[in-house]
């Protein structure tokens, strides 16, 4: 090699968009691209695509991909009807002590999903917290059912929507609220009627973001739920069985939900994307 | 310009594989192998590969080893993706045969049983292998993939019972804490499981026409880093020494 040129020759598009890069800057942002792509395009060169078409058409693909779908649906649906409202207690409320809660409640975040499912079997497993007395009482055992899958991927993904409709809260200004306030509306009416619409994109973006996450969970499901087909295995969990006994399968199961989360990252940008430019 | 783009990547790789990186097995003053040793091992040989680690860093205490206990298949699947191990023992013939050219012969150095575990206080009241096929048992079985679900499936097959599990496994010990912790009324593992398991779970034995057992093969990987401290630890598990632990652990020896 000669000379080194620069790894980028600017276009005039982004010449004018802005100052170049410097090198210090590109090199290692070049580098994060490449560890966050380079493994998706291992993915996509070891695709089994002649094959692809009847590892797809199993049987047990559909059932997973259903039990995927159902699951993480069900999970966001029950994350929007609990983590809307303690999204506005973070942000509206003024308690005390919100700073602890907050810290808290989104802990999932940080927490590797295996403790969580730990966590979640010591509660309502047959011999926990709350499930021996379930089981006592009632006759209802937890895990190794869909709801557990349910529970799993919702005590998971709930605080990706709480902190995303908190921060759209905080971001909105109280002004109408308080107008709504002033024209006699009750705290719930103006929640509902002022507050909500508001924040609805925030709402939005967060459930999408609930549903992503829901979507990929692993360790919590298998650890609480445990892995049967139809009824607790989702697609991770079958991407996981199937690594071991054929990653062909893995391959081409593992490119579906990348594709999957695509379609929902792509539709979350398309709504931010609108709302900034709206 | 590529390579510059491409350097630092290839720099952390790099960094990241010398954490990870194995000294070189090159014998010390007294002719032993030193260096770390890493062994790949069936999940149910915890007790008995743990209890022979001691022996084995007595004799040769230049070595440091490093057991990764998982199911067989997986251990084979991390084998072929060029995982840096240097002994692999799995729990059935099959899973070994995964890994191919990888394993050097291969030898069988125990053999384990297959049983019913239940909590101690065994809430369904299970005595055989037939009660497992009633839908209001909670039942736990190992993956069909790796070795423990492909015995269990023997053995239900030759008793023709068709049984109703609720989850599978990835590994045989992944089944036991289902049954140590009461989350299911029974489970199939080994019975080395049941032993080690202690007073928790009780081990109920099947008869003889549908006893389902399996073969564990160990061998020194082609590609292992340290084959000299390998080949040191595979003798020591034929040895009498090591003979003697695994019937301890509830092995059958040949």
């Amino acid at each position: 090699m000669t000379r080194t040129r620069p790894p980028v020759r600017p276009r005039p598009a982004e010449h004018r968009a802005g100052p170049r890069v410097p090198l210090v800057l590109a090199l290692p942002a070049a580098a994060a691209v490449l560890v966050l792509l380079l493994p998706l395009v291992a993915l996509v060169s070891r695709a089994p695509w002649s094959g692809a078409g009847t590892v797809l058409a199993a049987p047990e693909v559909g059932q997973a991909l259903w039990l995927s779908l159902r699951c993480a649906t069900a999970a966001t649906l029950l994350s929007l009807v609990l983590g809307v409202p303690l999204a506005w207690v973070l942000a509206r409320a003024d308690l005390p002590g919100t700073g602890v809660l907050r810290a808290l409640v989104t802990l999932p975040v940080v927490l590797p999903p295996v403790v969580g499912g730990v966590a979640l079997l010591m509660l309502l497993g047959r011999r926990g917290l709350l499930g021996a007395h379930l089981d006592a009482w009632f006759g209802v055992t937890v895990p190794f059912t869909t709801v557990a899958v349910v529970l799993a991927e919702t005590f998971v993904a709930l605080p990706f929507l709480v902190l995303s409709v908190e921060g759209t809260l905080r971001a909105a200004p109280r002004g109408a609220d308080e107008a709504a306030a002033v024209l006699g509306a009750d705290r719930w009416y103006t929640f509902r009627r002022v507050t909500l619409p508001r924040v609805a994109p925030g709402v939005v973006a967060g459930a999408v973001l609930c549903f992503a996450r829901a979507l990929g969970e692993f360790g919590a499901t298998v650890t609480f739920a445990g892995s049967f087909p139809g009824t607790t295995r989702t697609m991770p969990l079958a991407i996981q069985e199937a690594m071991e006994r054929d990653p062909d399968a893995a391959v081409a199961l593992s490119l579906l939900l990348v594709a999957l989360s695509l379609v929902a990252l792509v539709a979350l940008h398309g709504r931010w994307a609108g709302r900034v430019l709206g | 310009m590529l390579s510059r783009l491409v350097a630092l990547p290839v720099l952390v790789a790099l960094g990241v594989a010398a954490c990870g990186s194995h000294a070189p097995g090159a014998d010390d003053a007294e002719g032993g192998p030193t260096g770390a040793l890493t062994v790949l091992a069936a999940a149910s040989l915890r007790d008995a590969f743990e209890r022979l680690r001691g022996v084995f860093e007595d004799e040769h205490p230049g070595v440091t080893v490093t057991f990764a206990f998982a199911g067989s298949s997986t251990l084979a699947q991390q084998v072929l993706a060029g995982a840096p191990a240097d002994v692999l023992a799995t729990a059935s013939t099959p899973t070994m045969a995964l890994v191919g050219d990888l394993a050097d012969e291969p030898v069988v150095v125990a053999r384990n049983t297959l049983e019913i575990v239940v909590p101690v206080d065994n809430p369904a009241g299970i005595t055989s292998l037939a009660d497992l096929a009633d839908p209001g048992v909670t039942l736990a079985l190992c993956a069909p993939e790796v070795p423990c679900g492909a015995a269990a499936a023997d053995a239900f097959a030759a008793a023709g019972i068709t049984p109703t599990p609720d989850t599978y496994e990835k590994d045989v010990t992944a089944a036991l804490t289902r049954a140590v912790l009461g989350e299911v009324d029974a489970a199939l593992v080994y019975r080395t499981d049941v032993l080690a398991a202690g007073e928790s779970v009780r081990g109920i034995p099947l008869p003889d026409d549908v006893r389902s057992s399996t073969d564990y093969p160990v061998a020194v990987l082609t590609e292992a880093p340290n084959p000299d401290a390998a080949r040191a630890f595979v003798a020591l598990v034929r040895s009498a020494q090591g003979r003697q632990v695994l019937t301890e652990a509830g092995f059958e020896v040949p």
